[in-house]
């Protein structure tokens, strides 16, 4: 049939002409408006600083082994310390890294958690509706009226009432940072599911007789992911900050296992407050610099992959 | 010929808060295997309805098919389970949307999204569904298949996408397929292509088609038979030389009358005066008869059935029944 000649023009063409390697797919079209957002890159390396320093900075380190050296105790920064040493004398640079890798991970894991779970009960809650709906709806309200932090504080003060080892506390409170996390997630998810399975081309996968699987995963899912994305970075830094809060009240990780939580704990003493900033100011910016990064980044992102902002 | 979907007495009600609306109350139609089946009406009358219903795709806490029968090829479709219907759709009965812009899912390729009726459907791999797909986008008329492939939706244009909707209509050769206005949101030259398109294929595969329309030069082009609808009623229908030599019916009359002839130039186009009335406000009475200009005292109280009126031709008006004529 020749009669395909006349509808080439129109937008279609510069789209489909464009030169495979250059394919304008959706993707390589974000990153192209993420990577003009000068603000966006810019707390995305930061982000990407801290994650490399905090994971390799130890390797290079010669306090790594936490060793307690009372000779050293409290001392000021200087050029073999080049953050000062703890009040066991160890080095506060290297605690910094490491207390760093636990945030991080933290943050990253309850984020991961969090967006699995929240993410799968909020596609069930929109997609099948009906019980399971009201089921997992009412369970987010529930979890929403009450405020997270008081929430993890009991549960905190449980970890601490039944002495559980502080190496398990660190996976702990990721599951309880993702508990109080996926609610908020779930409802978005929900809601966006919702309005996305009213939409003629559900509809038309209906009349194509696929399954519901088929539906969820391919055409569902992918319309979420943008979606997804900007939540689950938004939610690191959330995660970050909640983590450390908890840390600060000795109720999240607990020493001797360094987070930036719980080294700003050196903040509660007048003494070390006053006349030993070294000891809580470094872990205190770090957590600015990357909740602040992070947030940055996630912002830019969702200028980028916002689908209310129109391709 | 045995009918391959038979309608009868179709009831698709919506419950809204002002009350129940009527939306198609008791339509009746059959289509045979290969013969092209037109429903027309104004906005509003209930075809696309019918065509939901047919699909189950009425569904939902205020819509409800309420009463009547839908048979496809011997298999109550109403009856059917979940299951059972989903190797129905796609399958045997496909469906191409007004909008070809929105059918498609934005994030797919176009590939991915022909592939997907036969994995399911015809349980070819991967592969083979794509080898199979290629042949379909070059069948409706598109070059370049792979590369169409490749695309997504917002890189074609309209007539493209939906060349795209019908290949993945007729993927798996089904017997009936049901186009609900699918050249509305064409422009003019594409129209043509797309309804030769969909003719030609009709002819090769021996599909039925169920055509929903609101533009009477595409009944007059497609169509083997028509049915008219208005306000969820069948007034009037019968073969498509009859039916526009003769209409009946003084709405179908007043339709045609109201189409653009070519080479005929008139000051204003004629239209039917008044609207399609508000279906909450329906009481028993001929639908029509506020616009009618034939309009008698029965038409206002009573309302007409359809019924035999000779050359296969059905409809439902007072004019043509002795009975009205005698109360007078």
């Amino acid at each position: 049939m020749s009669l395909a000649k006349g509808e080439l023009a129109g937008p279609g063409k510069a789209g489909a002409k464009a030169k495979a390697a250059a394919k304008s797919s959706l993707w390589s079209d974000s990153l192209r408006r993420l990577l003009k957002n000068k603000l966006a890159v810019f707390g995305f390396a930061v982000v990407v600083f801290m994650f490399a320093v905090c994971f390799l900075g130890p390797m290079f380190s010669p306090y790594a082994d936490n060793k307690i050296n009372m000779a050293l105790m409290n001392k000021a920064p200087s050029a073999k310390h080049w953050l000062g040493n703890d009040a066991l004398g160890r080095d506060v640079l290297t605690r910094v890294l490491q207390a760093g890798r636990i945030s991080l991970t933290v943050g990253l894991a309850s984020m991961v958690l969090s967006v699995l779970l929240g993410g799968l009960l909020g596609i069930i809650a929109g997609y099948y509706r009906g019980v399971a709906d009201q089921i997992i709806m009412r369970v987010a309200d529930l979890l929403l009226t009450i405020p997270s932090l008081p929430l993890l504080f009991i549960a905190g003060a449980l970890l601490s009432e039944w002495k559980v080892p502080p190496d398990y506390r660190m996976y702990i409170v990721m599951i309880m940072l993702a508990i109080v996390g996926w609610p908020g997630l779930a409802r978005m998810v929900r809601g966006q599911i919702l309005s996305l399975r009213e939409r003629e081309f559900m509809q038309a996968t209906t009349v194509l007789g696929l399954r519901s699987r088929r539906k969820l995963f391919n055409h569902l899912f992918p319309n979420l992911v943008p979606l997804l994305i900007v939540i689950a970075t938004l939610n690191i830094g959330g995660a970050i900050l909640s983590e450390s809060v908890l840390s600060f009240f000795g109720l999240g990780v607990t020493p001797p296992t360094p987070t930036w939580g719980n080294m700003i704990d050196a903040a509660n003493n007048m003494i070390d407050f006053e006349k030993r900033p070294w000891l809580w100011i470094p872990p205190g910016l770090s957590i600015f610099v990357t909740v602040v990064a992070i947030n940055i980044f996630g912002d830019g992102l969702r200028d980028v992959l916002d689908p209310k902002k129109g391709r | 010929m045995k009918d391959l979907l038979h309608i009868e007495q179709l009831k698709t009600h919506f419950s809204t808060e002002a009350g129940t609306v009527r939306a198609v109350d008791g339509v009746s139609l059959h289509v045979r295997a290969g013969e092209t089946v037109c429903i027309v009406g104004e906005s509003g009358c209930g075809k696309s309805i019918t065509a939901m219903s047919v699909m189950g795709l009425v569904e939902g806490p205020s819509g409800k098919v309420v009463g009547g029968a839908i048979e496809f090829d011997g298999r109550d479709l109403l009856a059917m389970k979940a299951n059972e219907l989903r190797t129905v759709r796609g399958n045997d009965i496909a469906m191409i949307f007004q909008e070809p812009m929105s059918s498609l899912n934005p994030v797919l390729k176009i590939g991915e999204q022909i592939v997907e009726p036969l994995m399911e459907h015809r349980k070819l791999s991967r592969k083979e569904a794509r080898a199979r797909a290629i042949d379909l986008i070059t069948l409706v008329g598109i070059s370049r298949p792979e590369q169409i492939m490749d695309s997504y939706p917002h890189e074609l244009s309209g007539g493209m996408l939906q060349r795209v909707m019908i290949a993945i209509a007729v993927s798996c050769n089904p017997k009936l397929l049901i186009a609900d206005e699918p050249t509305t949101a064409l422009d003019v030259t594409i129209q043509a292509q797309i309804l030769d398109l969909l003719r030609s294929l009709k002819d090769e595969g021996g599909m039925s088609i169920l055509l929903i329309t609101h533009d009477l030069g595409v009944v007059a082009e497609m169509a083997d038979y028509v049915v008219v609808m208005y306000s969820g009623k069948v007034v009037e229908e019968g073969e498509v030389v009859e039916l526009f030599n003769n209409p009946k019916h003084p709405y179908t009359q007043g339709l045609l009358k109201s189409k653009p002839i070519i080479n005929q130039r008139k000051d204003t186009l004629y239209s039917i005066p008044g609207q399609v009335p508000n279906p909450l406000e329906l009481t028993e009475s001929c639908y029509f008869h506020d616009r009618c200009q034939h309009c008698m005292e029965i038409c206002r109280t009573r309302e007409p059935k359809l019924k035999d009126v000779g050359q296969g031709q059905k409809t439902a008006c007072w004019l043509y029944e002795e009975e009205a004529l005698a109360h007078v």
